[in-house]
């Protein structure tokens, strides 16, 4: 019990079963799980989104897994159905979460399609839900005085547009919400197999 | 198969193997105890000694004083000692004197760096619109400074400058390959320094406890590549006879944390719902396999030392390590209860999170019985007192933690602060405070120069340990209400987020007295690595008996 081969050998022997348990073995029995018929793989423009939403830690205070009625009420809440392995084949990162602070997003898409509603609210959450702590975004945005005609105008709420200009969204957050919009779980997929 | 066959079938085979792991060791004479092994960390003349190199002469006396009066002289006194040992110890610490300096000031920067961060995050979830104007200052980027610089930049340097340290003295030999050691030291910060950069400029790899992207993930690797070298051909060429416990698990443990965060980053491997159970591996794994073997290792060194006295029972030290290893490391899947991945591997996770219990009995029987009737030694000794104050809190979150593991609790801390909370006993209340003492024990070796101030370690202990507290409690009551109010259908989901509040606003109070805690600290190293301050008569480095081999500045 007193010598190093039995150290090493013994802590390698430990961590190989972990990584064989938690790793390998749902690597395998994730591997050949195929897309579900109605999930889309994302475009480019929501692709690029979804790397807006990734490097603003979206992923911190939102999840992307609403849960079985037995574990809670995310379906009454209009979250969507228990998600299911199949709906992530096209996530890389993975985006699960693992904090509500704010509600899950796996189906924001189908809850809130409005672009108008999408942008606004990034502008400033407190817009439109007077309770919120969700940060506001105003570097995603342009506060203007004038419009070019190419410029998307996001149409704010009366008591956070600013007084005699105009607020533009910027590219990132238009691809944003377009994958935001894009978040739809509603297909029908496979029941899980019966335990 | 149906799952209560599953689980009584595995619940036989597990039994089985304990039958037989028990035997072995009956034979192996494993409930024979070890009392040489455990006292190998004495040199000659120091058992019953008080050693706590933070200590001042006088306050040294009075600590020598209280241990003496609470030695029972039969059992105490006979202890294994090595005539050699002050020379070894001697020759380590001349060798690791810079390595270690180095990591832990590295260490100290990225605690004052990550704990700024990690209070501006805590005071944008109740006011959000402060620091919203660019894109660095928002709430998911601030998070991510926070806990990449005080997960990897305090606590990773933190621990390997004290593996560097300890590792020598007990192996009775010089660090071999000392300048490999900072240059893995020195990859391993420009990593940290790079990724923290990257995040402030939206570049991460967006996955929690893994944020580092792979491209700068080759950096840390490397380091740990050149550290890890190093550690084993110090063991190698040990002079000691005995692996004393603390060794087994700061060699596992660097062993453990350069394979966890390879795996965790080979690019492209990793996909949809296999790259989520991957994540928790890997994020409860980086807590189990190398946070908290490493404190744990440094706390069975410090505490014995500092009170001259072995461990009570060197054996479930190292019962502790192996139940350790096997169950901790399958623990991950907890993270993911009720999540869309396989339910055998979420069954798993909390069988063996329930068996965590199993090594912090061992530890806490350990220490309980090393402390017994001692516990007003913490009063004379800062190191003591903040391994105690660690130890503690290992064993309260380590309870805690089996417990939320539970579907019946997790179903309401799952998504909640609850977690954050318990996530800050685990790294703060446990981890940090150790390595705080462990920090104000080596220092003084390190550097040939006492603290200057004295009350200033009094201050940072009392505040760090007040700021916790008021940490983790309100924010533990908080979520567990923000949980029941998500369970409840009748209530719209807003009231969940409304009722944190006051709990996240006492958050950040106790997050501001964590945060002076350790500007005080760090500004006492600072101060001491500046020479500056009172200038005593020399440095209080020595035992009355030991002060030619462990010469003190200036004498």
């Amino acid at each position: 019990m007193e010598n190093e081969p039995k150290l090493v050998t013994g802590a390698m022997v430990t961590f190989s079963i972990a990584v064989v348990a938690l790793v390998l073995i749902p690597y395998f029995q994730i591997r050949d799980v195929p897309a579900p018929e109605g999930l889309k793989p994302y475009t480019s423009a929501e692709l690029r989104g979804r790397e807006v939403y990734i490097a603003n830690g979206c992923v911190y205070c939102h999840t992307q897994q609403p849960r079985d009625p037995s574990f809670g009420p995310d379906a009454k809440r209009g979250w969507g159905r228990a998600a299911v392995a199949g709906d992530y084949v096209y996530d890389r990162p993975h985006l699960l979460g693992s904090m509500r602070t704010g509600p899950d997003l796996f189906n924001i898409g189908v809850r809130q399609p409005s672009a108008d509603w999408q942008l606004g609210h990034l502008f400033q959450p407190r817009g439109y839900v007077k309770e919120s702590t969700m940060p506001s975004f105003p570097f995603l945005f342009e506060v203007k005085d004038k419009a070019d005609k190419d410029e998307v105008v996001v149409h704010l709420p009366p008591d956070v547009q600013p007084q005699g200009k105009v607020v533009v969204a910027k590219p990132e957050v238009l691809d944003l919400v377009k994958y935001l919009q894009a978040l739809k779980r509603n297909y029908p997929v496979l029941p899980p197999e019966p335990k | 198969m149906d799952s209560a066959v599953v689980s009584l079938l595995s619940a036989f085979v597990l039994s089985l193997i304990g039958l037989f792991a028990f035997m072995w060791s009956m034979r192996k004479g494993l409930f024979v105890e070890n009392p040489k092994a455990a006292g190998s960390i004495f040199a000659a003349g120091e058992v019953g000694k008080a050693d706590d190199p933070s200590l001042t002469g006088h306050d040294q006396a009075r600590l020598q004083q209280a241990i003496t009066e609470t030695n029972d002289k039969g059992r105490d006194l006979q202890q294994a000692e090595d005539p050699e040992g002050l020379d070894d110890r001697y020759d380590a610490d001349r060798s690791t004197a810079f390595p270690v300096f180095m990591f832990i000031g590295f260490a100290v920067m990225w605690l004052v760096f990550g704990s700024i961060a990690g209070l501006t995050a805590s005071l944008k979830l109740h006011w959000p619109d402060f620091l919203v104007s660019e894109g660095w200052e928002t709430f998911g980027r601030m998070r991510t400074y926070h806990l990449t610089a005080v997960l990897y930049g305090w606590i990773t340097n933190a621990e390997l400058g004290i593996i560097v340290w300890l590792l020598p003295r007990l192996m009775r030999t010089p660090l071999r390959g000392p300048l490999w050691v900072m240059m893995g030291g020195a990859l391993i910060n420009v990593g940290i320094a790079s990724a923290i950069g990257g995040f402030g400029m939206g570049w991460t790899a967006g996955m929690e406890y893994l944020e580092i992207p792979w491209q700068i993930g080759i950096f840390v690797v490397a380091g740990f590549l050149c550290i890890i070298p190093p550690v084993l051909a110090t063991v190698a060429f040990r002079k000691s006879h005995e692996i004393y416990v603390s060794a087994w698990y700061h060699v596992a443990s660097v062993l453990w944390i350069a394979m966890l965060f390879t795996v965790a980053k080979i690019p492209g491997a990793h996909f949809g719902v296999e790259q989520a159970t991957m994540n928790w591996w890997y994020g409860h794994n980086v807590l189990g396999l190398w946070f908290t073997p490493a404190a744990l290792g440094a706390i069975y060194y410090f505490l014995p030392k500092v009170i001259g006295r072995r461990v009570s029972s060197y054996n479930l030290s190292i019962l502790g390590f192996w139940t350790l290893a096997f169950f901790y490391a399958q623990v991950g899947g907890h993270h993911l209860i009720g999540g869309p991945v396989p339910e055998w591997m979420i069954t798993l996770s909390i069988v063996q999170s329930m068996m965590m219990i199993v090594p912090v009995v061992a530890f806490s029987v350990n220490m309980a019985g090393t402390m017994w009737g001692r516990m007003r030694l913490a009063r004379y000794s800062p190191t003591l007192r903040f391994m105690m104050f660690g130890g503690f809190m290992y064993m309260l979150s380590s309870v805690q933690g089996s417990f939320e593991a539970l579907r019946s609790i997790n179903q309401v801390t799952h998504f909640t602060h609850f977690t954050v909370a318990h996530a800050h006993l685990g790294a703060y209340g446990f981890v940090t405070m150790v390595l705080f003492g462990a920090i104000y024990f080596m220092l003084p070796r390190v550097l040939n120069w006492e603290w200057p101030f004295p009350r200033l370690i009094s201050a940072h202990f009392w505040l760090a340990a007040i700021g916790i507290l008021i940490y983790f409690g309100p924010l533990t009551y908080g979520g567990w209400l923000q949980g029941l109010a998500m369970l409840d259908a009748s209530k719209p989901f807003i009231e969940s987020v409304q009722l944190t509040i006051p709990y996240l606003e006492w958050r950040s109070v106790g997050g501001s007295l964590m945060l002076a805690s350790h500007l005080i600290f760090a500004f006492h190293v600072l101060v001491m690595v500046l020479r500056f301050g009172p200038n005593r008569v020399g440095a209080a480095l020595f035992h009355p008996q030991s002060s030619p081999l462990e010469p003190a500045h200036g004498k």
